[in-house]
């Protein structure tokens, strides 16, 4: 078995669980203590960019932040590749 | 000085209960004064464990509504003096765990010299768990390396980090620490289980124990006397090592690893 992970070109499923719960822990430790209109505003985002372009509710991410002492909302939109025609 | 800490953990059944019971027999076989208390009402369980249950006369339910005395409640463990267990209630009303009431059997646990209290939570996140960690000085917050349960308890982290009387007075909050149990050391080298490096690193906190996934655990429970006093058992060495941390000492961790097979063994299939 561990020779044969060493050959295995797929990641191991216990590095994909753990970069999966990076992610998911990082993202709920920022929503903590964080506005409850949060989700709501979340969804509405996501809603309104729907009506452009056809993106994935995972590219969407949103965080509030503090920088120097303002709290600033910061809004990440991951497009899709551009089919081609 | 009493010590409360409470064993939590989000998710149900990663192994609160039996990490409550042996931690409690590991610091009471270490001389201290221990009590510890089910907080999951309705589905009493600890008392089994601790190979107890046909000792329960009066239950937590029934000190907070003054039923009885504490001291009628508290049931002395039979192979340590210095143990003692208060039992969870049976009752389905689950308002009748009143954080005014709790406060008052902590206190009293106080002015009798206990030395730690141990509070065993149930799983969730509903008000058992939130008066189970309210009071605490410390917290053991028992994780699996499994996704669900290591995101539980971030939740958990987060309520120890709002949700308690320490973070709330901004007095430093309640010192948290993570016990890893189930694990297994094979399956983590075969990559199919996350190491106690990786659930570290996503948590961010400091490990107190790890305890293997062991078969000793099961035979335990059956018998009602906790794993820790199987001095054969890998989880029972493991248990008292974290026992020895949460008193302060510097112990490296072990059985991370797969026991080497010696020769024969592996020859004659051993
Ligand atoms: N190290 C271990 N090795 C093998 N089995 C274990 C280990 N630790 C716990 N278990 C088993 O896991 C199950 C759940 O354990 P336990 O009751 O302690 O969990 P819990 O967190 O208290 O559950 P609940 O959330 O329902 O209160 C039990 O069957 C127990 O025997
Ligand atoms: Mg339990």
């Amino acid at each position: 078995m561990g020779l044969l992970a060493l050959f295995r070109r797929t990641p191991s499923s216990a590095s994909v669980a753990k970069e999966r719960l990076r992610i998911i822990v990082a993202q709920e430790r920022s929503a903590r203590g964080s506005p409850d209109y949060l989700p709501l505003l979340r969804r509405e985002i996501l809603q309104v960019i729907h009506k452009y372009v056809n993106v994935d509710p995972e590219a969407v991410q949103i965080n509030l932040g503090q920088d120097e002492g303002h709290e600033v909302l910061e809004l990440s939109v991951a497009l899709p590749e551009k089919t081609r025609a | 000085m009493t010590e409360i800490i409470v064993v939590t953990s989000g998710k149900g059944g990663v192994g609160k209960t039996t990490t409550s019971a042996s931690v409690a027999c590991g610091l009471a076989r270490r001389g201290k004064r221990v009590a510890v208390i089910d907080f999951d009402i309705g589905l009493r369980n600890l008392d089994l464990i601790m190979g107890c249950e046909r000792r329960v006369v009066y239950d937590f339910v029934n000190v907070i509504q003054g039923d009885c005395t504490l001291k009628q409640a508290l049931i002395k463990d039979k192979r340590l003096e210095n143990l003692h267990l208060l039992a969870a209630s049976q009752t389905r009303d689950k308002d009748a765990l009143t954080a005014d009431g709790v406060k008052r059997v902590l206190d009293e646990l106080i002015a009798e010299g206990f030395d730690y209290i141990l509070c065993d939570s149930p799983a969730g996140i509903e008000k058992g768990a939130h008066l189970a960690m309210y009071y605490a000085d410390r917290a053991v917050v028992v994780v699996n390396p499994e996704v669900s349960s290591v995101r539980d308890s971030d939740r958990i982290l987060g309520l120890l980090a709002s949700k308690t009387q320490r973070a709330e007075q901004g007095n430093g909050g309640v010192k948290e620490h993570l016990l890893l149990t189930r694990y297994n050391p094979k399956r983590v080298a075969s990559g199919e289980m996350m190491s106690v490096e990786d659930v570290k690193d996503i948590l961010g906190l400091d490990v107190i124990g790890v305890v293997p996934e062991s078969p000793d655990v099961l035979a335990a429970s059956n018998s009602g006397v906790p794993v820790i006093f199987n001095d054969e058992s890998d989880a029972s060495l493991a248990y008292d090592d974290a026992v020895g941390r949460l008193l302060g000492e510097d112990k490296p961790l072990r059985f991370l690893e797969e026991p080497k097979r010696g020769f024969f063994a592996r020859m004659f299939g051993g």
